[in-house]
């Protein structure tokens, strides 16, 4: 009984050990962006290694902020996620219930079209975009990366839709529509609220996407006036003399909206799981 | 009376489905398959960005320049080991990070969110990051590779035309493993606690169980995952472009990456083009042989 005990022991402390190991990998990158960010610049390259500074400051960030470019990128790159994250939403919202709801002809090669579209590797639509985009009179705009980004990131949104309307019983309308309500009212007025927690998580993940997508953000719009964040970022990082704190201080608000994210969304993603768990 | 009624309700039950899906379709083929279609045809054309005069047919001669081209044959080679290093290793460490999770612990609830973290950062940044990591001016990790013996000297392992792609793998790995774990995790939690018990009545012990349950169990999630993924990470440039911009002279590119960068600084849109057609025609070699390899192995059951 008590060989068992040990061994089990060993075994949790193997476990916990081979955790911390994840924690640490995951963690360390982060730790040192944020950690470069509050370190002075006297001591910057002397403690470089160090892995805690022997003194903070929160310059780096008065820079960034200061510098008006940088708000700038921010502020763009909130315009063009903020309109992507809600127009992906309805459009995937409106379609995925279409999917959930009607067997329909056609719908499987919609289906078929939006995954296919998902396999097609993205860089053979970088040139002809940029050329319609350009007699368009899309180039250096955020209305030109909205489009584009709310179109890349519908079939996802939609197929995750598609799974949250799949989960409400189809009664729930039915009801509604046999005391008269047309199915869009019923849908906007019973279905959706119930979704609510799925719409939410779509809008978040559009948001992510559009928030870190470069290649787009990198050719199409070449104007610091049209750039996004991660633009600005990668273009001040190349220029001659680098300045790695305020850089890297960027990097960390760069970082907020999507940790905010992150955390809230996991909950549900462990729910989720569990959930899984209990139905197998 | 009520006739008209009916049918009219008919008509509009059958494109009510088309009003809901028109608005997301109707933007996916403007913004996707009809620029895939215009790609494919600039293969064949001679189109040079800032050259109005361009355009016309030039058959094949972009793929005649293709199989010369050296940087083109290192870019698909550098596309394998990419792929399979970034794949291969995400899937492994996403495995055991799974199996670490599958069962409650105390702790588990402030654990899983942290592990996790690395899939919701935006690939730009963790190029970034990493970048700065490598970078011995101001990241720790060449300093700690020649202290154990790994460097002769602490120095940027992006400028070495040797060891480039290096960099841009590890980042992968760092961000793709949870993606896997998260996946496999889904998977390992359906499988009924039953079966596990029943095993260890049996006298099975955890090798066993999990040679004889959970891989068997896992297989076909597995298979799917690993399929989707290797396509989607063979297409994507951003860490490359972001770390190494596909260099010094080349080096580190993909062939993903070299479309962008020959999009991007070359401004020759129709060689461009020929490359990317020529990753999709690769990628589709490559699922149909994943897919006849799946037939092949149902026939035999």
């Amino acid at each position: 009984m008590r060989g068992t005990s040990l061994s089990r022991t060993i075994k949790w402390t193997l476990h916990y050990a081979a955790l911390l190991a994840y924690v640490a990998v995951a963690l360390f990158p982060l730790y040192w962006l944020f950690k470069v960010s509050i370190t002075p610049n006297d001591i910057l390259y002397k403690q470089g290694m160090a892995l805690l500074p022997s003194k903070v400051t929160l310059d780096h960030y008065a820079t960034v902020v200061g510098k008006s470019d940088f708000l700038l990128y921010f502020r763009n790159s909130i315009i063009v996620s903020g309109v992507t994250a809600l127009a992906s939403t309805l459009l995937a919202t409106a379609a995925g219930y279409a999917f959930s709801r009607f067997g329909f002809r056609g719908k499987f090669w919609i289906v078929g079209l939006m995954l296919v579209t998902q396999m097609f590797p993205l860089v053979i639509v970088i040139t002809p975009i940029f050329s319609i985009f350009g007699v368009l009179g899309l180039t250096n705009t955020l209305t030109g990366l909205i489009i584009i980004y709310t179109a890349f990131n519908i079939p996802f949104a939609t197929f995750l839709m598609q799974s949250f309307f799949d989960g409400i019983p189809k009664e729930l309308e039915e009801a509604a529509m046999i005391d008269g309500a047309t199915r869009f009212k019923a849908l906007v007025e019973i279905v959706a609220p119930l979704t609510l927690p799925g719409i939410v998580a779509t809008v978040g993940f559009c948001f992510t996407g559009a928030w870190g997508e470069i290649l787009f953000a990198l050719l199409l719009n070449s104007s610091p006036s049209a750039s996004t964040f991660p633009v600005g970022l990668l273009l001040y990082s190349t220029r001659g003399t680098v300045e790695y704190g305020p850089m890297m201080a960027a990097g960390v608000l760069a970082l907020l909206p999507v940790c905010v994210f992150f955390f809230l969304i996991q909950r549900y993603l462990v729910q989720g799981l569990t959930a899984g768990a209990v139905k197998g | 009376m009520s006739h008209p009624g009916a049918a009219a309700r008919r008509r509009l039950a059958i494109l009510e489905p088309w009003l809901y899906s028109a608005p997301a379709l109707i933007l996916i083929i403007v913004t996707t398959l009809v620029p895939i279609v215009i790609g494919i045809s600039y293969a064949f054309r001679n189109v040079m960005l800032l050259d109005p005069t361009s355009g016309g047919f030039v058959g094949l001669d972009n793929f005649r320049d293709l199989m010369r081209d050296a940087s083109f044959w290192n870019a698909l080679k550098n596309t394998v080991t990419w792929t399979a290093s970034c794949v291969g290793f995400q899937f492994l460490f996403g495995l055991i990070l799974a199996l670490l999770l599958n069962r409650p612990f105390p702790g588990r609830s402030i654990i899983q969110p942290i592990v996790f973290l690395p899939w919701a950062i935006p690939t730009f940044l963790i190029g970034m990051n990493w970048s700065w990591l490598l970078n011995p001016a101001i990241g720790p990790l060449p300093h700690w590779a020649y202290a154990l013996g790994l460097m002769s000297a602490p120095t940027n392992i992006l400028a070495d035309p040797n060891y480039a792609l290096v960099g841009p793998i590890l980042a992968g790995i760092w961000w793709g493993t949870p993606f896997f774990a998260i996946t496999l995790l889904a998977a390992l939690q359906s499988i009924p606690r039953e079966i596990y018990e029943a095993a260890e009545i049996d006298g099975a012990g955890g090798f066993e169980r999990f040679r004889s349950i959970t891989i068997p169990f896992l297989a076909p999630t597995m298979l799917i995952t690993v399929m989707l993924r290797t396509i989607w990470v063979a297409n994507s440039p951003e860490l490359i472009v972001v770390m190494t911009k596909g260099g010094p002279a080349d080096s580190s590119q993909i062939v993903a990456s070299y479309v962008f960068t020959q999009a991007y600084q070359g401004l020759n849109f129709g060689y461009a083009s020929a490359v990317a057609t020529a990753l999709v025609v690769l990628l589709l070699v490559y699922a149909l042989l994943l897919l006849s390899i799946r037939q092949a192995m149902l026939g035999t059951r």
